[in-house]
């Protein structure tokens, strides 16, 4: 069922791969193009999943599954550096040194995760005992148990909901959608591997929106016995033996709080990636107001760009679920496809309203 | 010692590493359900009680975890063990029970 | 504590401060709380080489005013403006306040001109109605612990003591603390920004010793002007300042830095109130923790001597500083005046050791 066409897609994470197999199955060649030197993206660097714990290796096998196929290309280490319209398609260059035409291109390229430093107020890099759910992740996975600096078991730990995420200060005013629930099924990893230690989580609003998330939510609280106390941390300082002293307003209370913790989680959240602007450029893609790509329409045309040919899928145009990213993927394949063959279905219109009136952007 | 005509204010600041919270654990242990409370304030906005007087089984939980004992002996009077609020908690959460724990922890105590 | 991390984060605070020839504006209370801080300041840019005019027409800028809301807003700006005319008068573009709150209040009014023109406009014809003057802003507005901190290194080279404890060679344990309008509100504004400021902590490195980093030190002195006005408010004052000594002396340190008219006050006076009222104190044997204006501290290590920078009106006793680093001073001196008079003596306290 070979037809001839050839889609590049930008990026070898979760939405590069998956729409790659669905492309692939149309009888699409796929130039897969990733610039590191494995596929997977940043599920390679998290353990389990929310909500069901299931390891995230299960999902990257799932994932290599669909992307064995022979007319999938895989290109890794691989960094698109220029772009140039060739008839309806593009010709790309790869590394400065491969060339190649695509009829479309998928861009894939995904997020980066907030720089914490940037919440100067919380210690990242300057208290000891500060780290990421990013950095959590990559101590559950090294097997290691969870220590603090000193090299003591830690008594207490809080975990900081919205780091980087619904800020002005920080530069990003949107919700980052992943963080509440990874903020849950952390502090439940935590208690597993250490029952006897007290966990805290720090939280705004808790958005359990996904299917089971409020039923792991109320598993953190009735078996685990996970404290949720609302209110956002205003500041941190560390104390003499290493703790970190948290001040938050105990909102429910109408009163600040003071708490010490040994060790501090901040849940960053998810921001554009530096990739994205960079196939950007090269292409002439817009950004929405929060600076992930923006697509044609918010309800619609979810996988389209503003240039003909480019198509988007995953966590490129906003922060993403696991689930939602696959189901993106999907979608953009099949966007791509309606493309390529021309189905009717892609030459419907819809009103555009370009004045944002969200956001009050100067 | 001198008087100044004012005395050093208080810290309102709730200190939860000093929290005692014995009271607490002695009434999960009976009421378990009590790790379940969202704080919605739907059994509040229902009491009978909490309509004239200071009475929040919201706040009774919160005082609860912060260890806030005089807080919530004050608070906890006023219920009739009605148990309207545990008709309408959406987590099914037994607070006429843990009302009663709570009582037979402040005496057992002596808080 | 990660110090690269703190290296960091200053890397992005780096403000532009003048070389020289400076506007000074005094502070209205310094003068009075710590009478020889500015005379100090004066003295260390003289001997540094640097031109700096102290225009006795200077007023307050309605600073306490302002923030106990007696003052409205355009007088305050009108206050200013008449500032910076006796800056343009002088043929000067640099200039240098001794106070904080005037500082926050020279930015405040800066930034807000550069917002709303309109304003700035408005003011530059209350001004010219009012007294005849016009005006330009300030090329460069730089706090003066600011232009202490640029000549660190220079005060450093020609300090005649360091802030280290002669007998143990350790590094003295300094408490900064920054007044609350230095950065707060304009965090880009300030050495070091606002979490980490390192406006005072830049000195006492330059000078020898060791900041130690306590878990109140963001809180408030106390001072904040409206708080201790009516006497009745003042014990949410002093509790202000019993946070921080609480959460300070478990680090046992040996001074107190500070960069603002209220806050060396408040945190050496409140520690006798506090000592009189609950008999509790901070510092070594029932003493206090000494409290310094960076002044002070400047001139201590530039060996001047202690009573001629006024240390004898500190209500907890300078003395341990001064032996632990050796300065050589009179002890028979201390309650002489310039002109070499007895001032009479203090009146001792109850609890506080001195």
């Amino acid at each position: 069922m070979d037809t001839n066409k050839t889609v590049a897609v930008i990026g070898g994470g979760i939405a590069g791969m998956e729409a790659a197999t669905f492309l692939s199955a149309r009888g699409i060649t796929v130039y897969l193009i990733e610039k590191e030197d494995k596929l997977g993206g940043h599920l390679l660097d998290w353990e389990r999943l929310f909500p069901t714990m299931r390891n995230g290796s299960e999902v990257v096998k799932f994932l290599m599954d669909g992307v064995k196929a022979d007319n999938i290309k895989i290109m890794l280490s691989s960094k698109l550096t220029a772009a140039e319209k060739s008839g309806k398609g593009y010709n790309l260059r790869i590394n400065e040194n491969v060339d190649l035409f695509a009829d479309a291109v998928l861009v894939t390229t995904g997020y980066d995760l907030f720089d914490a430093t940037k919440k100067e107020e919380y210690g990242y890099g300057i208290y000891d005992n500060v780290i990421t759910s990013a950095d959590l992740e990559k101590i559950f996975m090294s097997g290691k148990a969870l220590q603090t600096k000193q090299g003591n078991v830690p008594k207490k730990i809080g975990l900081v909901h919205c780091v980087g995420s619904r800020d002005e200060k920080a530069g990003n005013v949107y919700c980052s959608k992943v963080c509440c629930v990874t903020g849950v099924k952390q502090a439940i990893e935590i208690k597993q591997k250490m029952p006897y230690t007290e966990v805290f989580n720090f939280y705004m609003d808790l958005r359990m929106y996904g299917m089971h998330f409020e039923a792991l939510y109320k598993k953190a609280q009735a078996d685990f016995g996970i404290q949720f106390i609302r209110g956002r941390l205003s500041e941190a300082s560390e104390d003499q033996n290493g703790g970190i002293i948290l001040k938050v307003e105990d909102t429910l209370m109408g009163k600040p709080l003071k708490l010490t913790v040994d060790i501090l989680v901040l849940l960053i959240g998810l921001i554009p990636a530096k990739g994205s602007k960079e196939v950007g450029e090269l292409f002439g893609l817009k950004n929405g107001v929060n600076g992930f790509y923006k697509t044609t329409d918010q309800h619609t045309l979810t996988n389209s760009s503003n240039v003909d040919g480019v198509f988007f899928a995953g966590a490129c145009t906003s922060p993403k679920t696991i689930t939602n990213t696959i189901t993106d993927a999907r979608a953009a394949a099949s966007t791509v496809a309606a493309y390529l063959f021309n189905y009717r279905s892609l030459e419907r219109k819809i009103e555009q309203n370009e004045d944002f009136w969200l956001y009050n952007t100067k | 010692m001198k008087t100044f005509g004012y005395t050093i204010q208080n810290d309102r600041q709730i200190d939860f590493d000093a929290a005692d919270k014995k009271l607490y654990r002695y009434v999960a242990e009976k009421e378990p359900d009590i790790n379940l409370c969202i704080f919605c304030g739907t059994c509040t906005a229902t009491c009978s009680a909490a309509e004239f007087k200071n009475m929040s089984f919201r706040k009774i939980s919160l005082f609860l975890r912060r260890g806030l004992t005089e807080n919530l002996k004050r608070e906890i009077e006023s219920c009739m063990f009605c148990g309207k609020c545990t008709l309408v908690c959406p987590r099914g959460i037994n607070t006429r029970n843990i009302i009663f724990n709570i009582r037979k922890g402040i005496e057992e105590y002596e808080f | 504590m990660i110090e690269e991390g703190k290296e960091k984060v200053w890397k992005d605070y780096q403000k532009e401060i003048a070389e020289d020839n400076y506007f000074y504006a005094r502070s209205c209370i310094r003068q009075n709380f710590f009478p020889g801080s500015e005379v100090a300041f004066l003295r260390i840019l003289k001997e540094l080489g640097k031109n700096l005019f102290d225009d006795p027409r200077h007023t307050t800028c309605t600073g306490i005013a302002y923030h106990s809301d007696i003052v409205p807003f355009d007088t305050t700006m009108t206050v200013v403006a008449r500032h910076f005319a006796l800056m343009t008068e002088a043929g000067l573009k640099n200039f240098v306040p001794s106070c904080i709150t005037s500082f926050g209040i020279y930015t405040e009014v800066l930034e807000l001109w550069r917002h709303h023109p309109e304003i700035e406009q408005k003011i530059k014809e209350n001004l010219l109605k009012a007294t005849g003057r016009t005006f330009e802003k300030p090329e460069n507005l730089a706090h003066s612990s600011d232009i202490i901190y640029k000549f660190r290194n220079e005060i450093a080279n020609k300090s005649k003591y360091r802030l280290v404890n002669k007998e143990t060679g350790k590094p003295l344990r300094v408490v900064e603390h920054i007044g609350c309008h230095y950065s707060k509100m304009f965090p880009e504004k300030g050495v070091g920004g606002a979490e980490y400021p390192l406006v005072l902590t830049g000195m006492v490195q330059a000078w020898g010793g060791e900041v130690i980093d306590y878990p109140e030190r963001r809180q408030c002195c106390g001072f904040g002007f409206r708080q201790y006005i009516v006497q009745a408010n003042r014990g949410y004052s002093v509790a202000c300042s019993k946070k921080k000594f609480e959460s300070m002396a478990p680090y046992k340190p040996d001074l107190i830095l500070t960069n603002c008219p209220g806050c060396p006050y408040f945190l050496d006076r409140w520690q006798y109130v506090v000592s009189e009222m609950e008999g509790v104190t901070y510092g070594e044997n029932n003493g206090g923790i000494p409290v310094f204006t960076y002044e002070e501290l400047a001139g201590m290590v530039l060996g001047y001597n202690p009573w001629d920078l006024g240390l004898q009106l500190h209500q907890v006793p300078v003395e341990p500083v001064l032996d632990k680093i050796g300065v050589q001073y009179k002890k028979e001196d201390k309650y002489k005046g310039v002109n070499g008079k007895d001032l009479g003596r203090p009146e001792s306290p109850s609890c506080l050791k001195i």
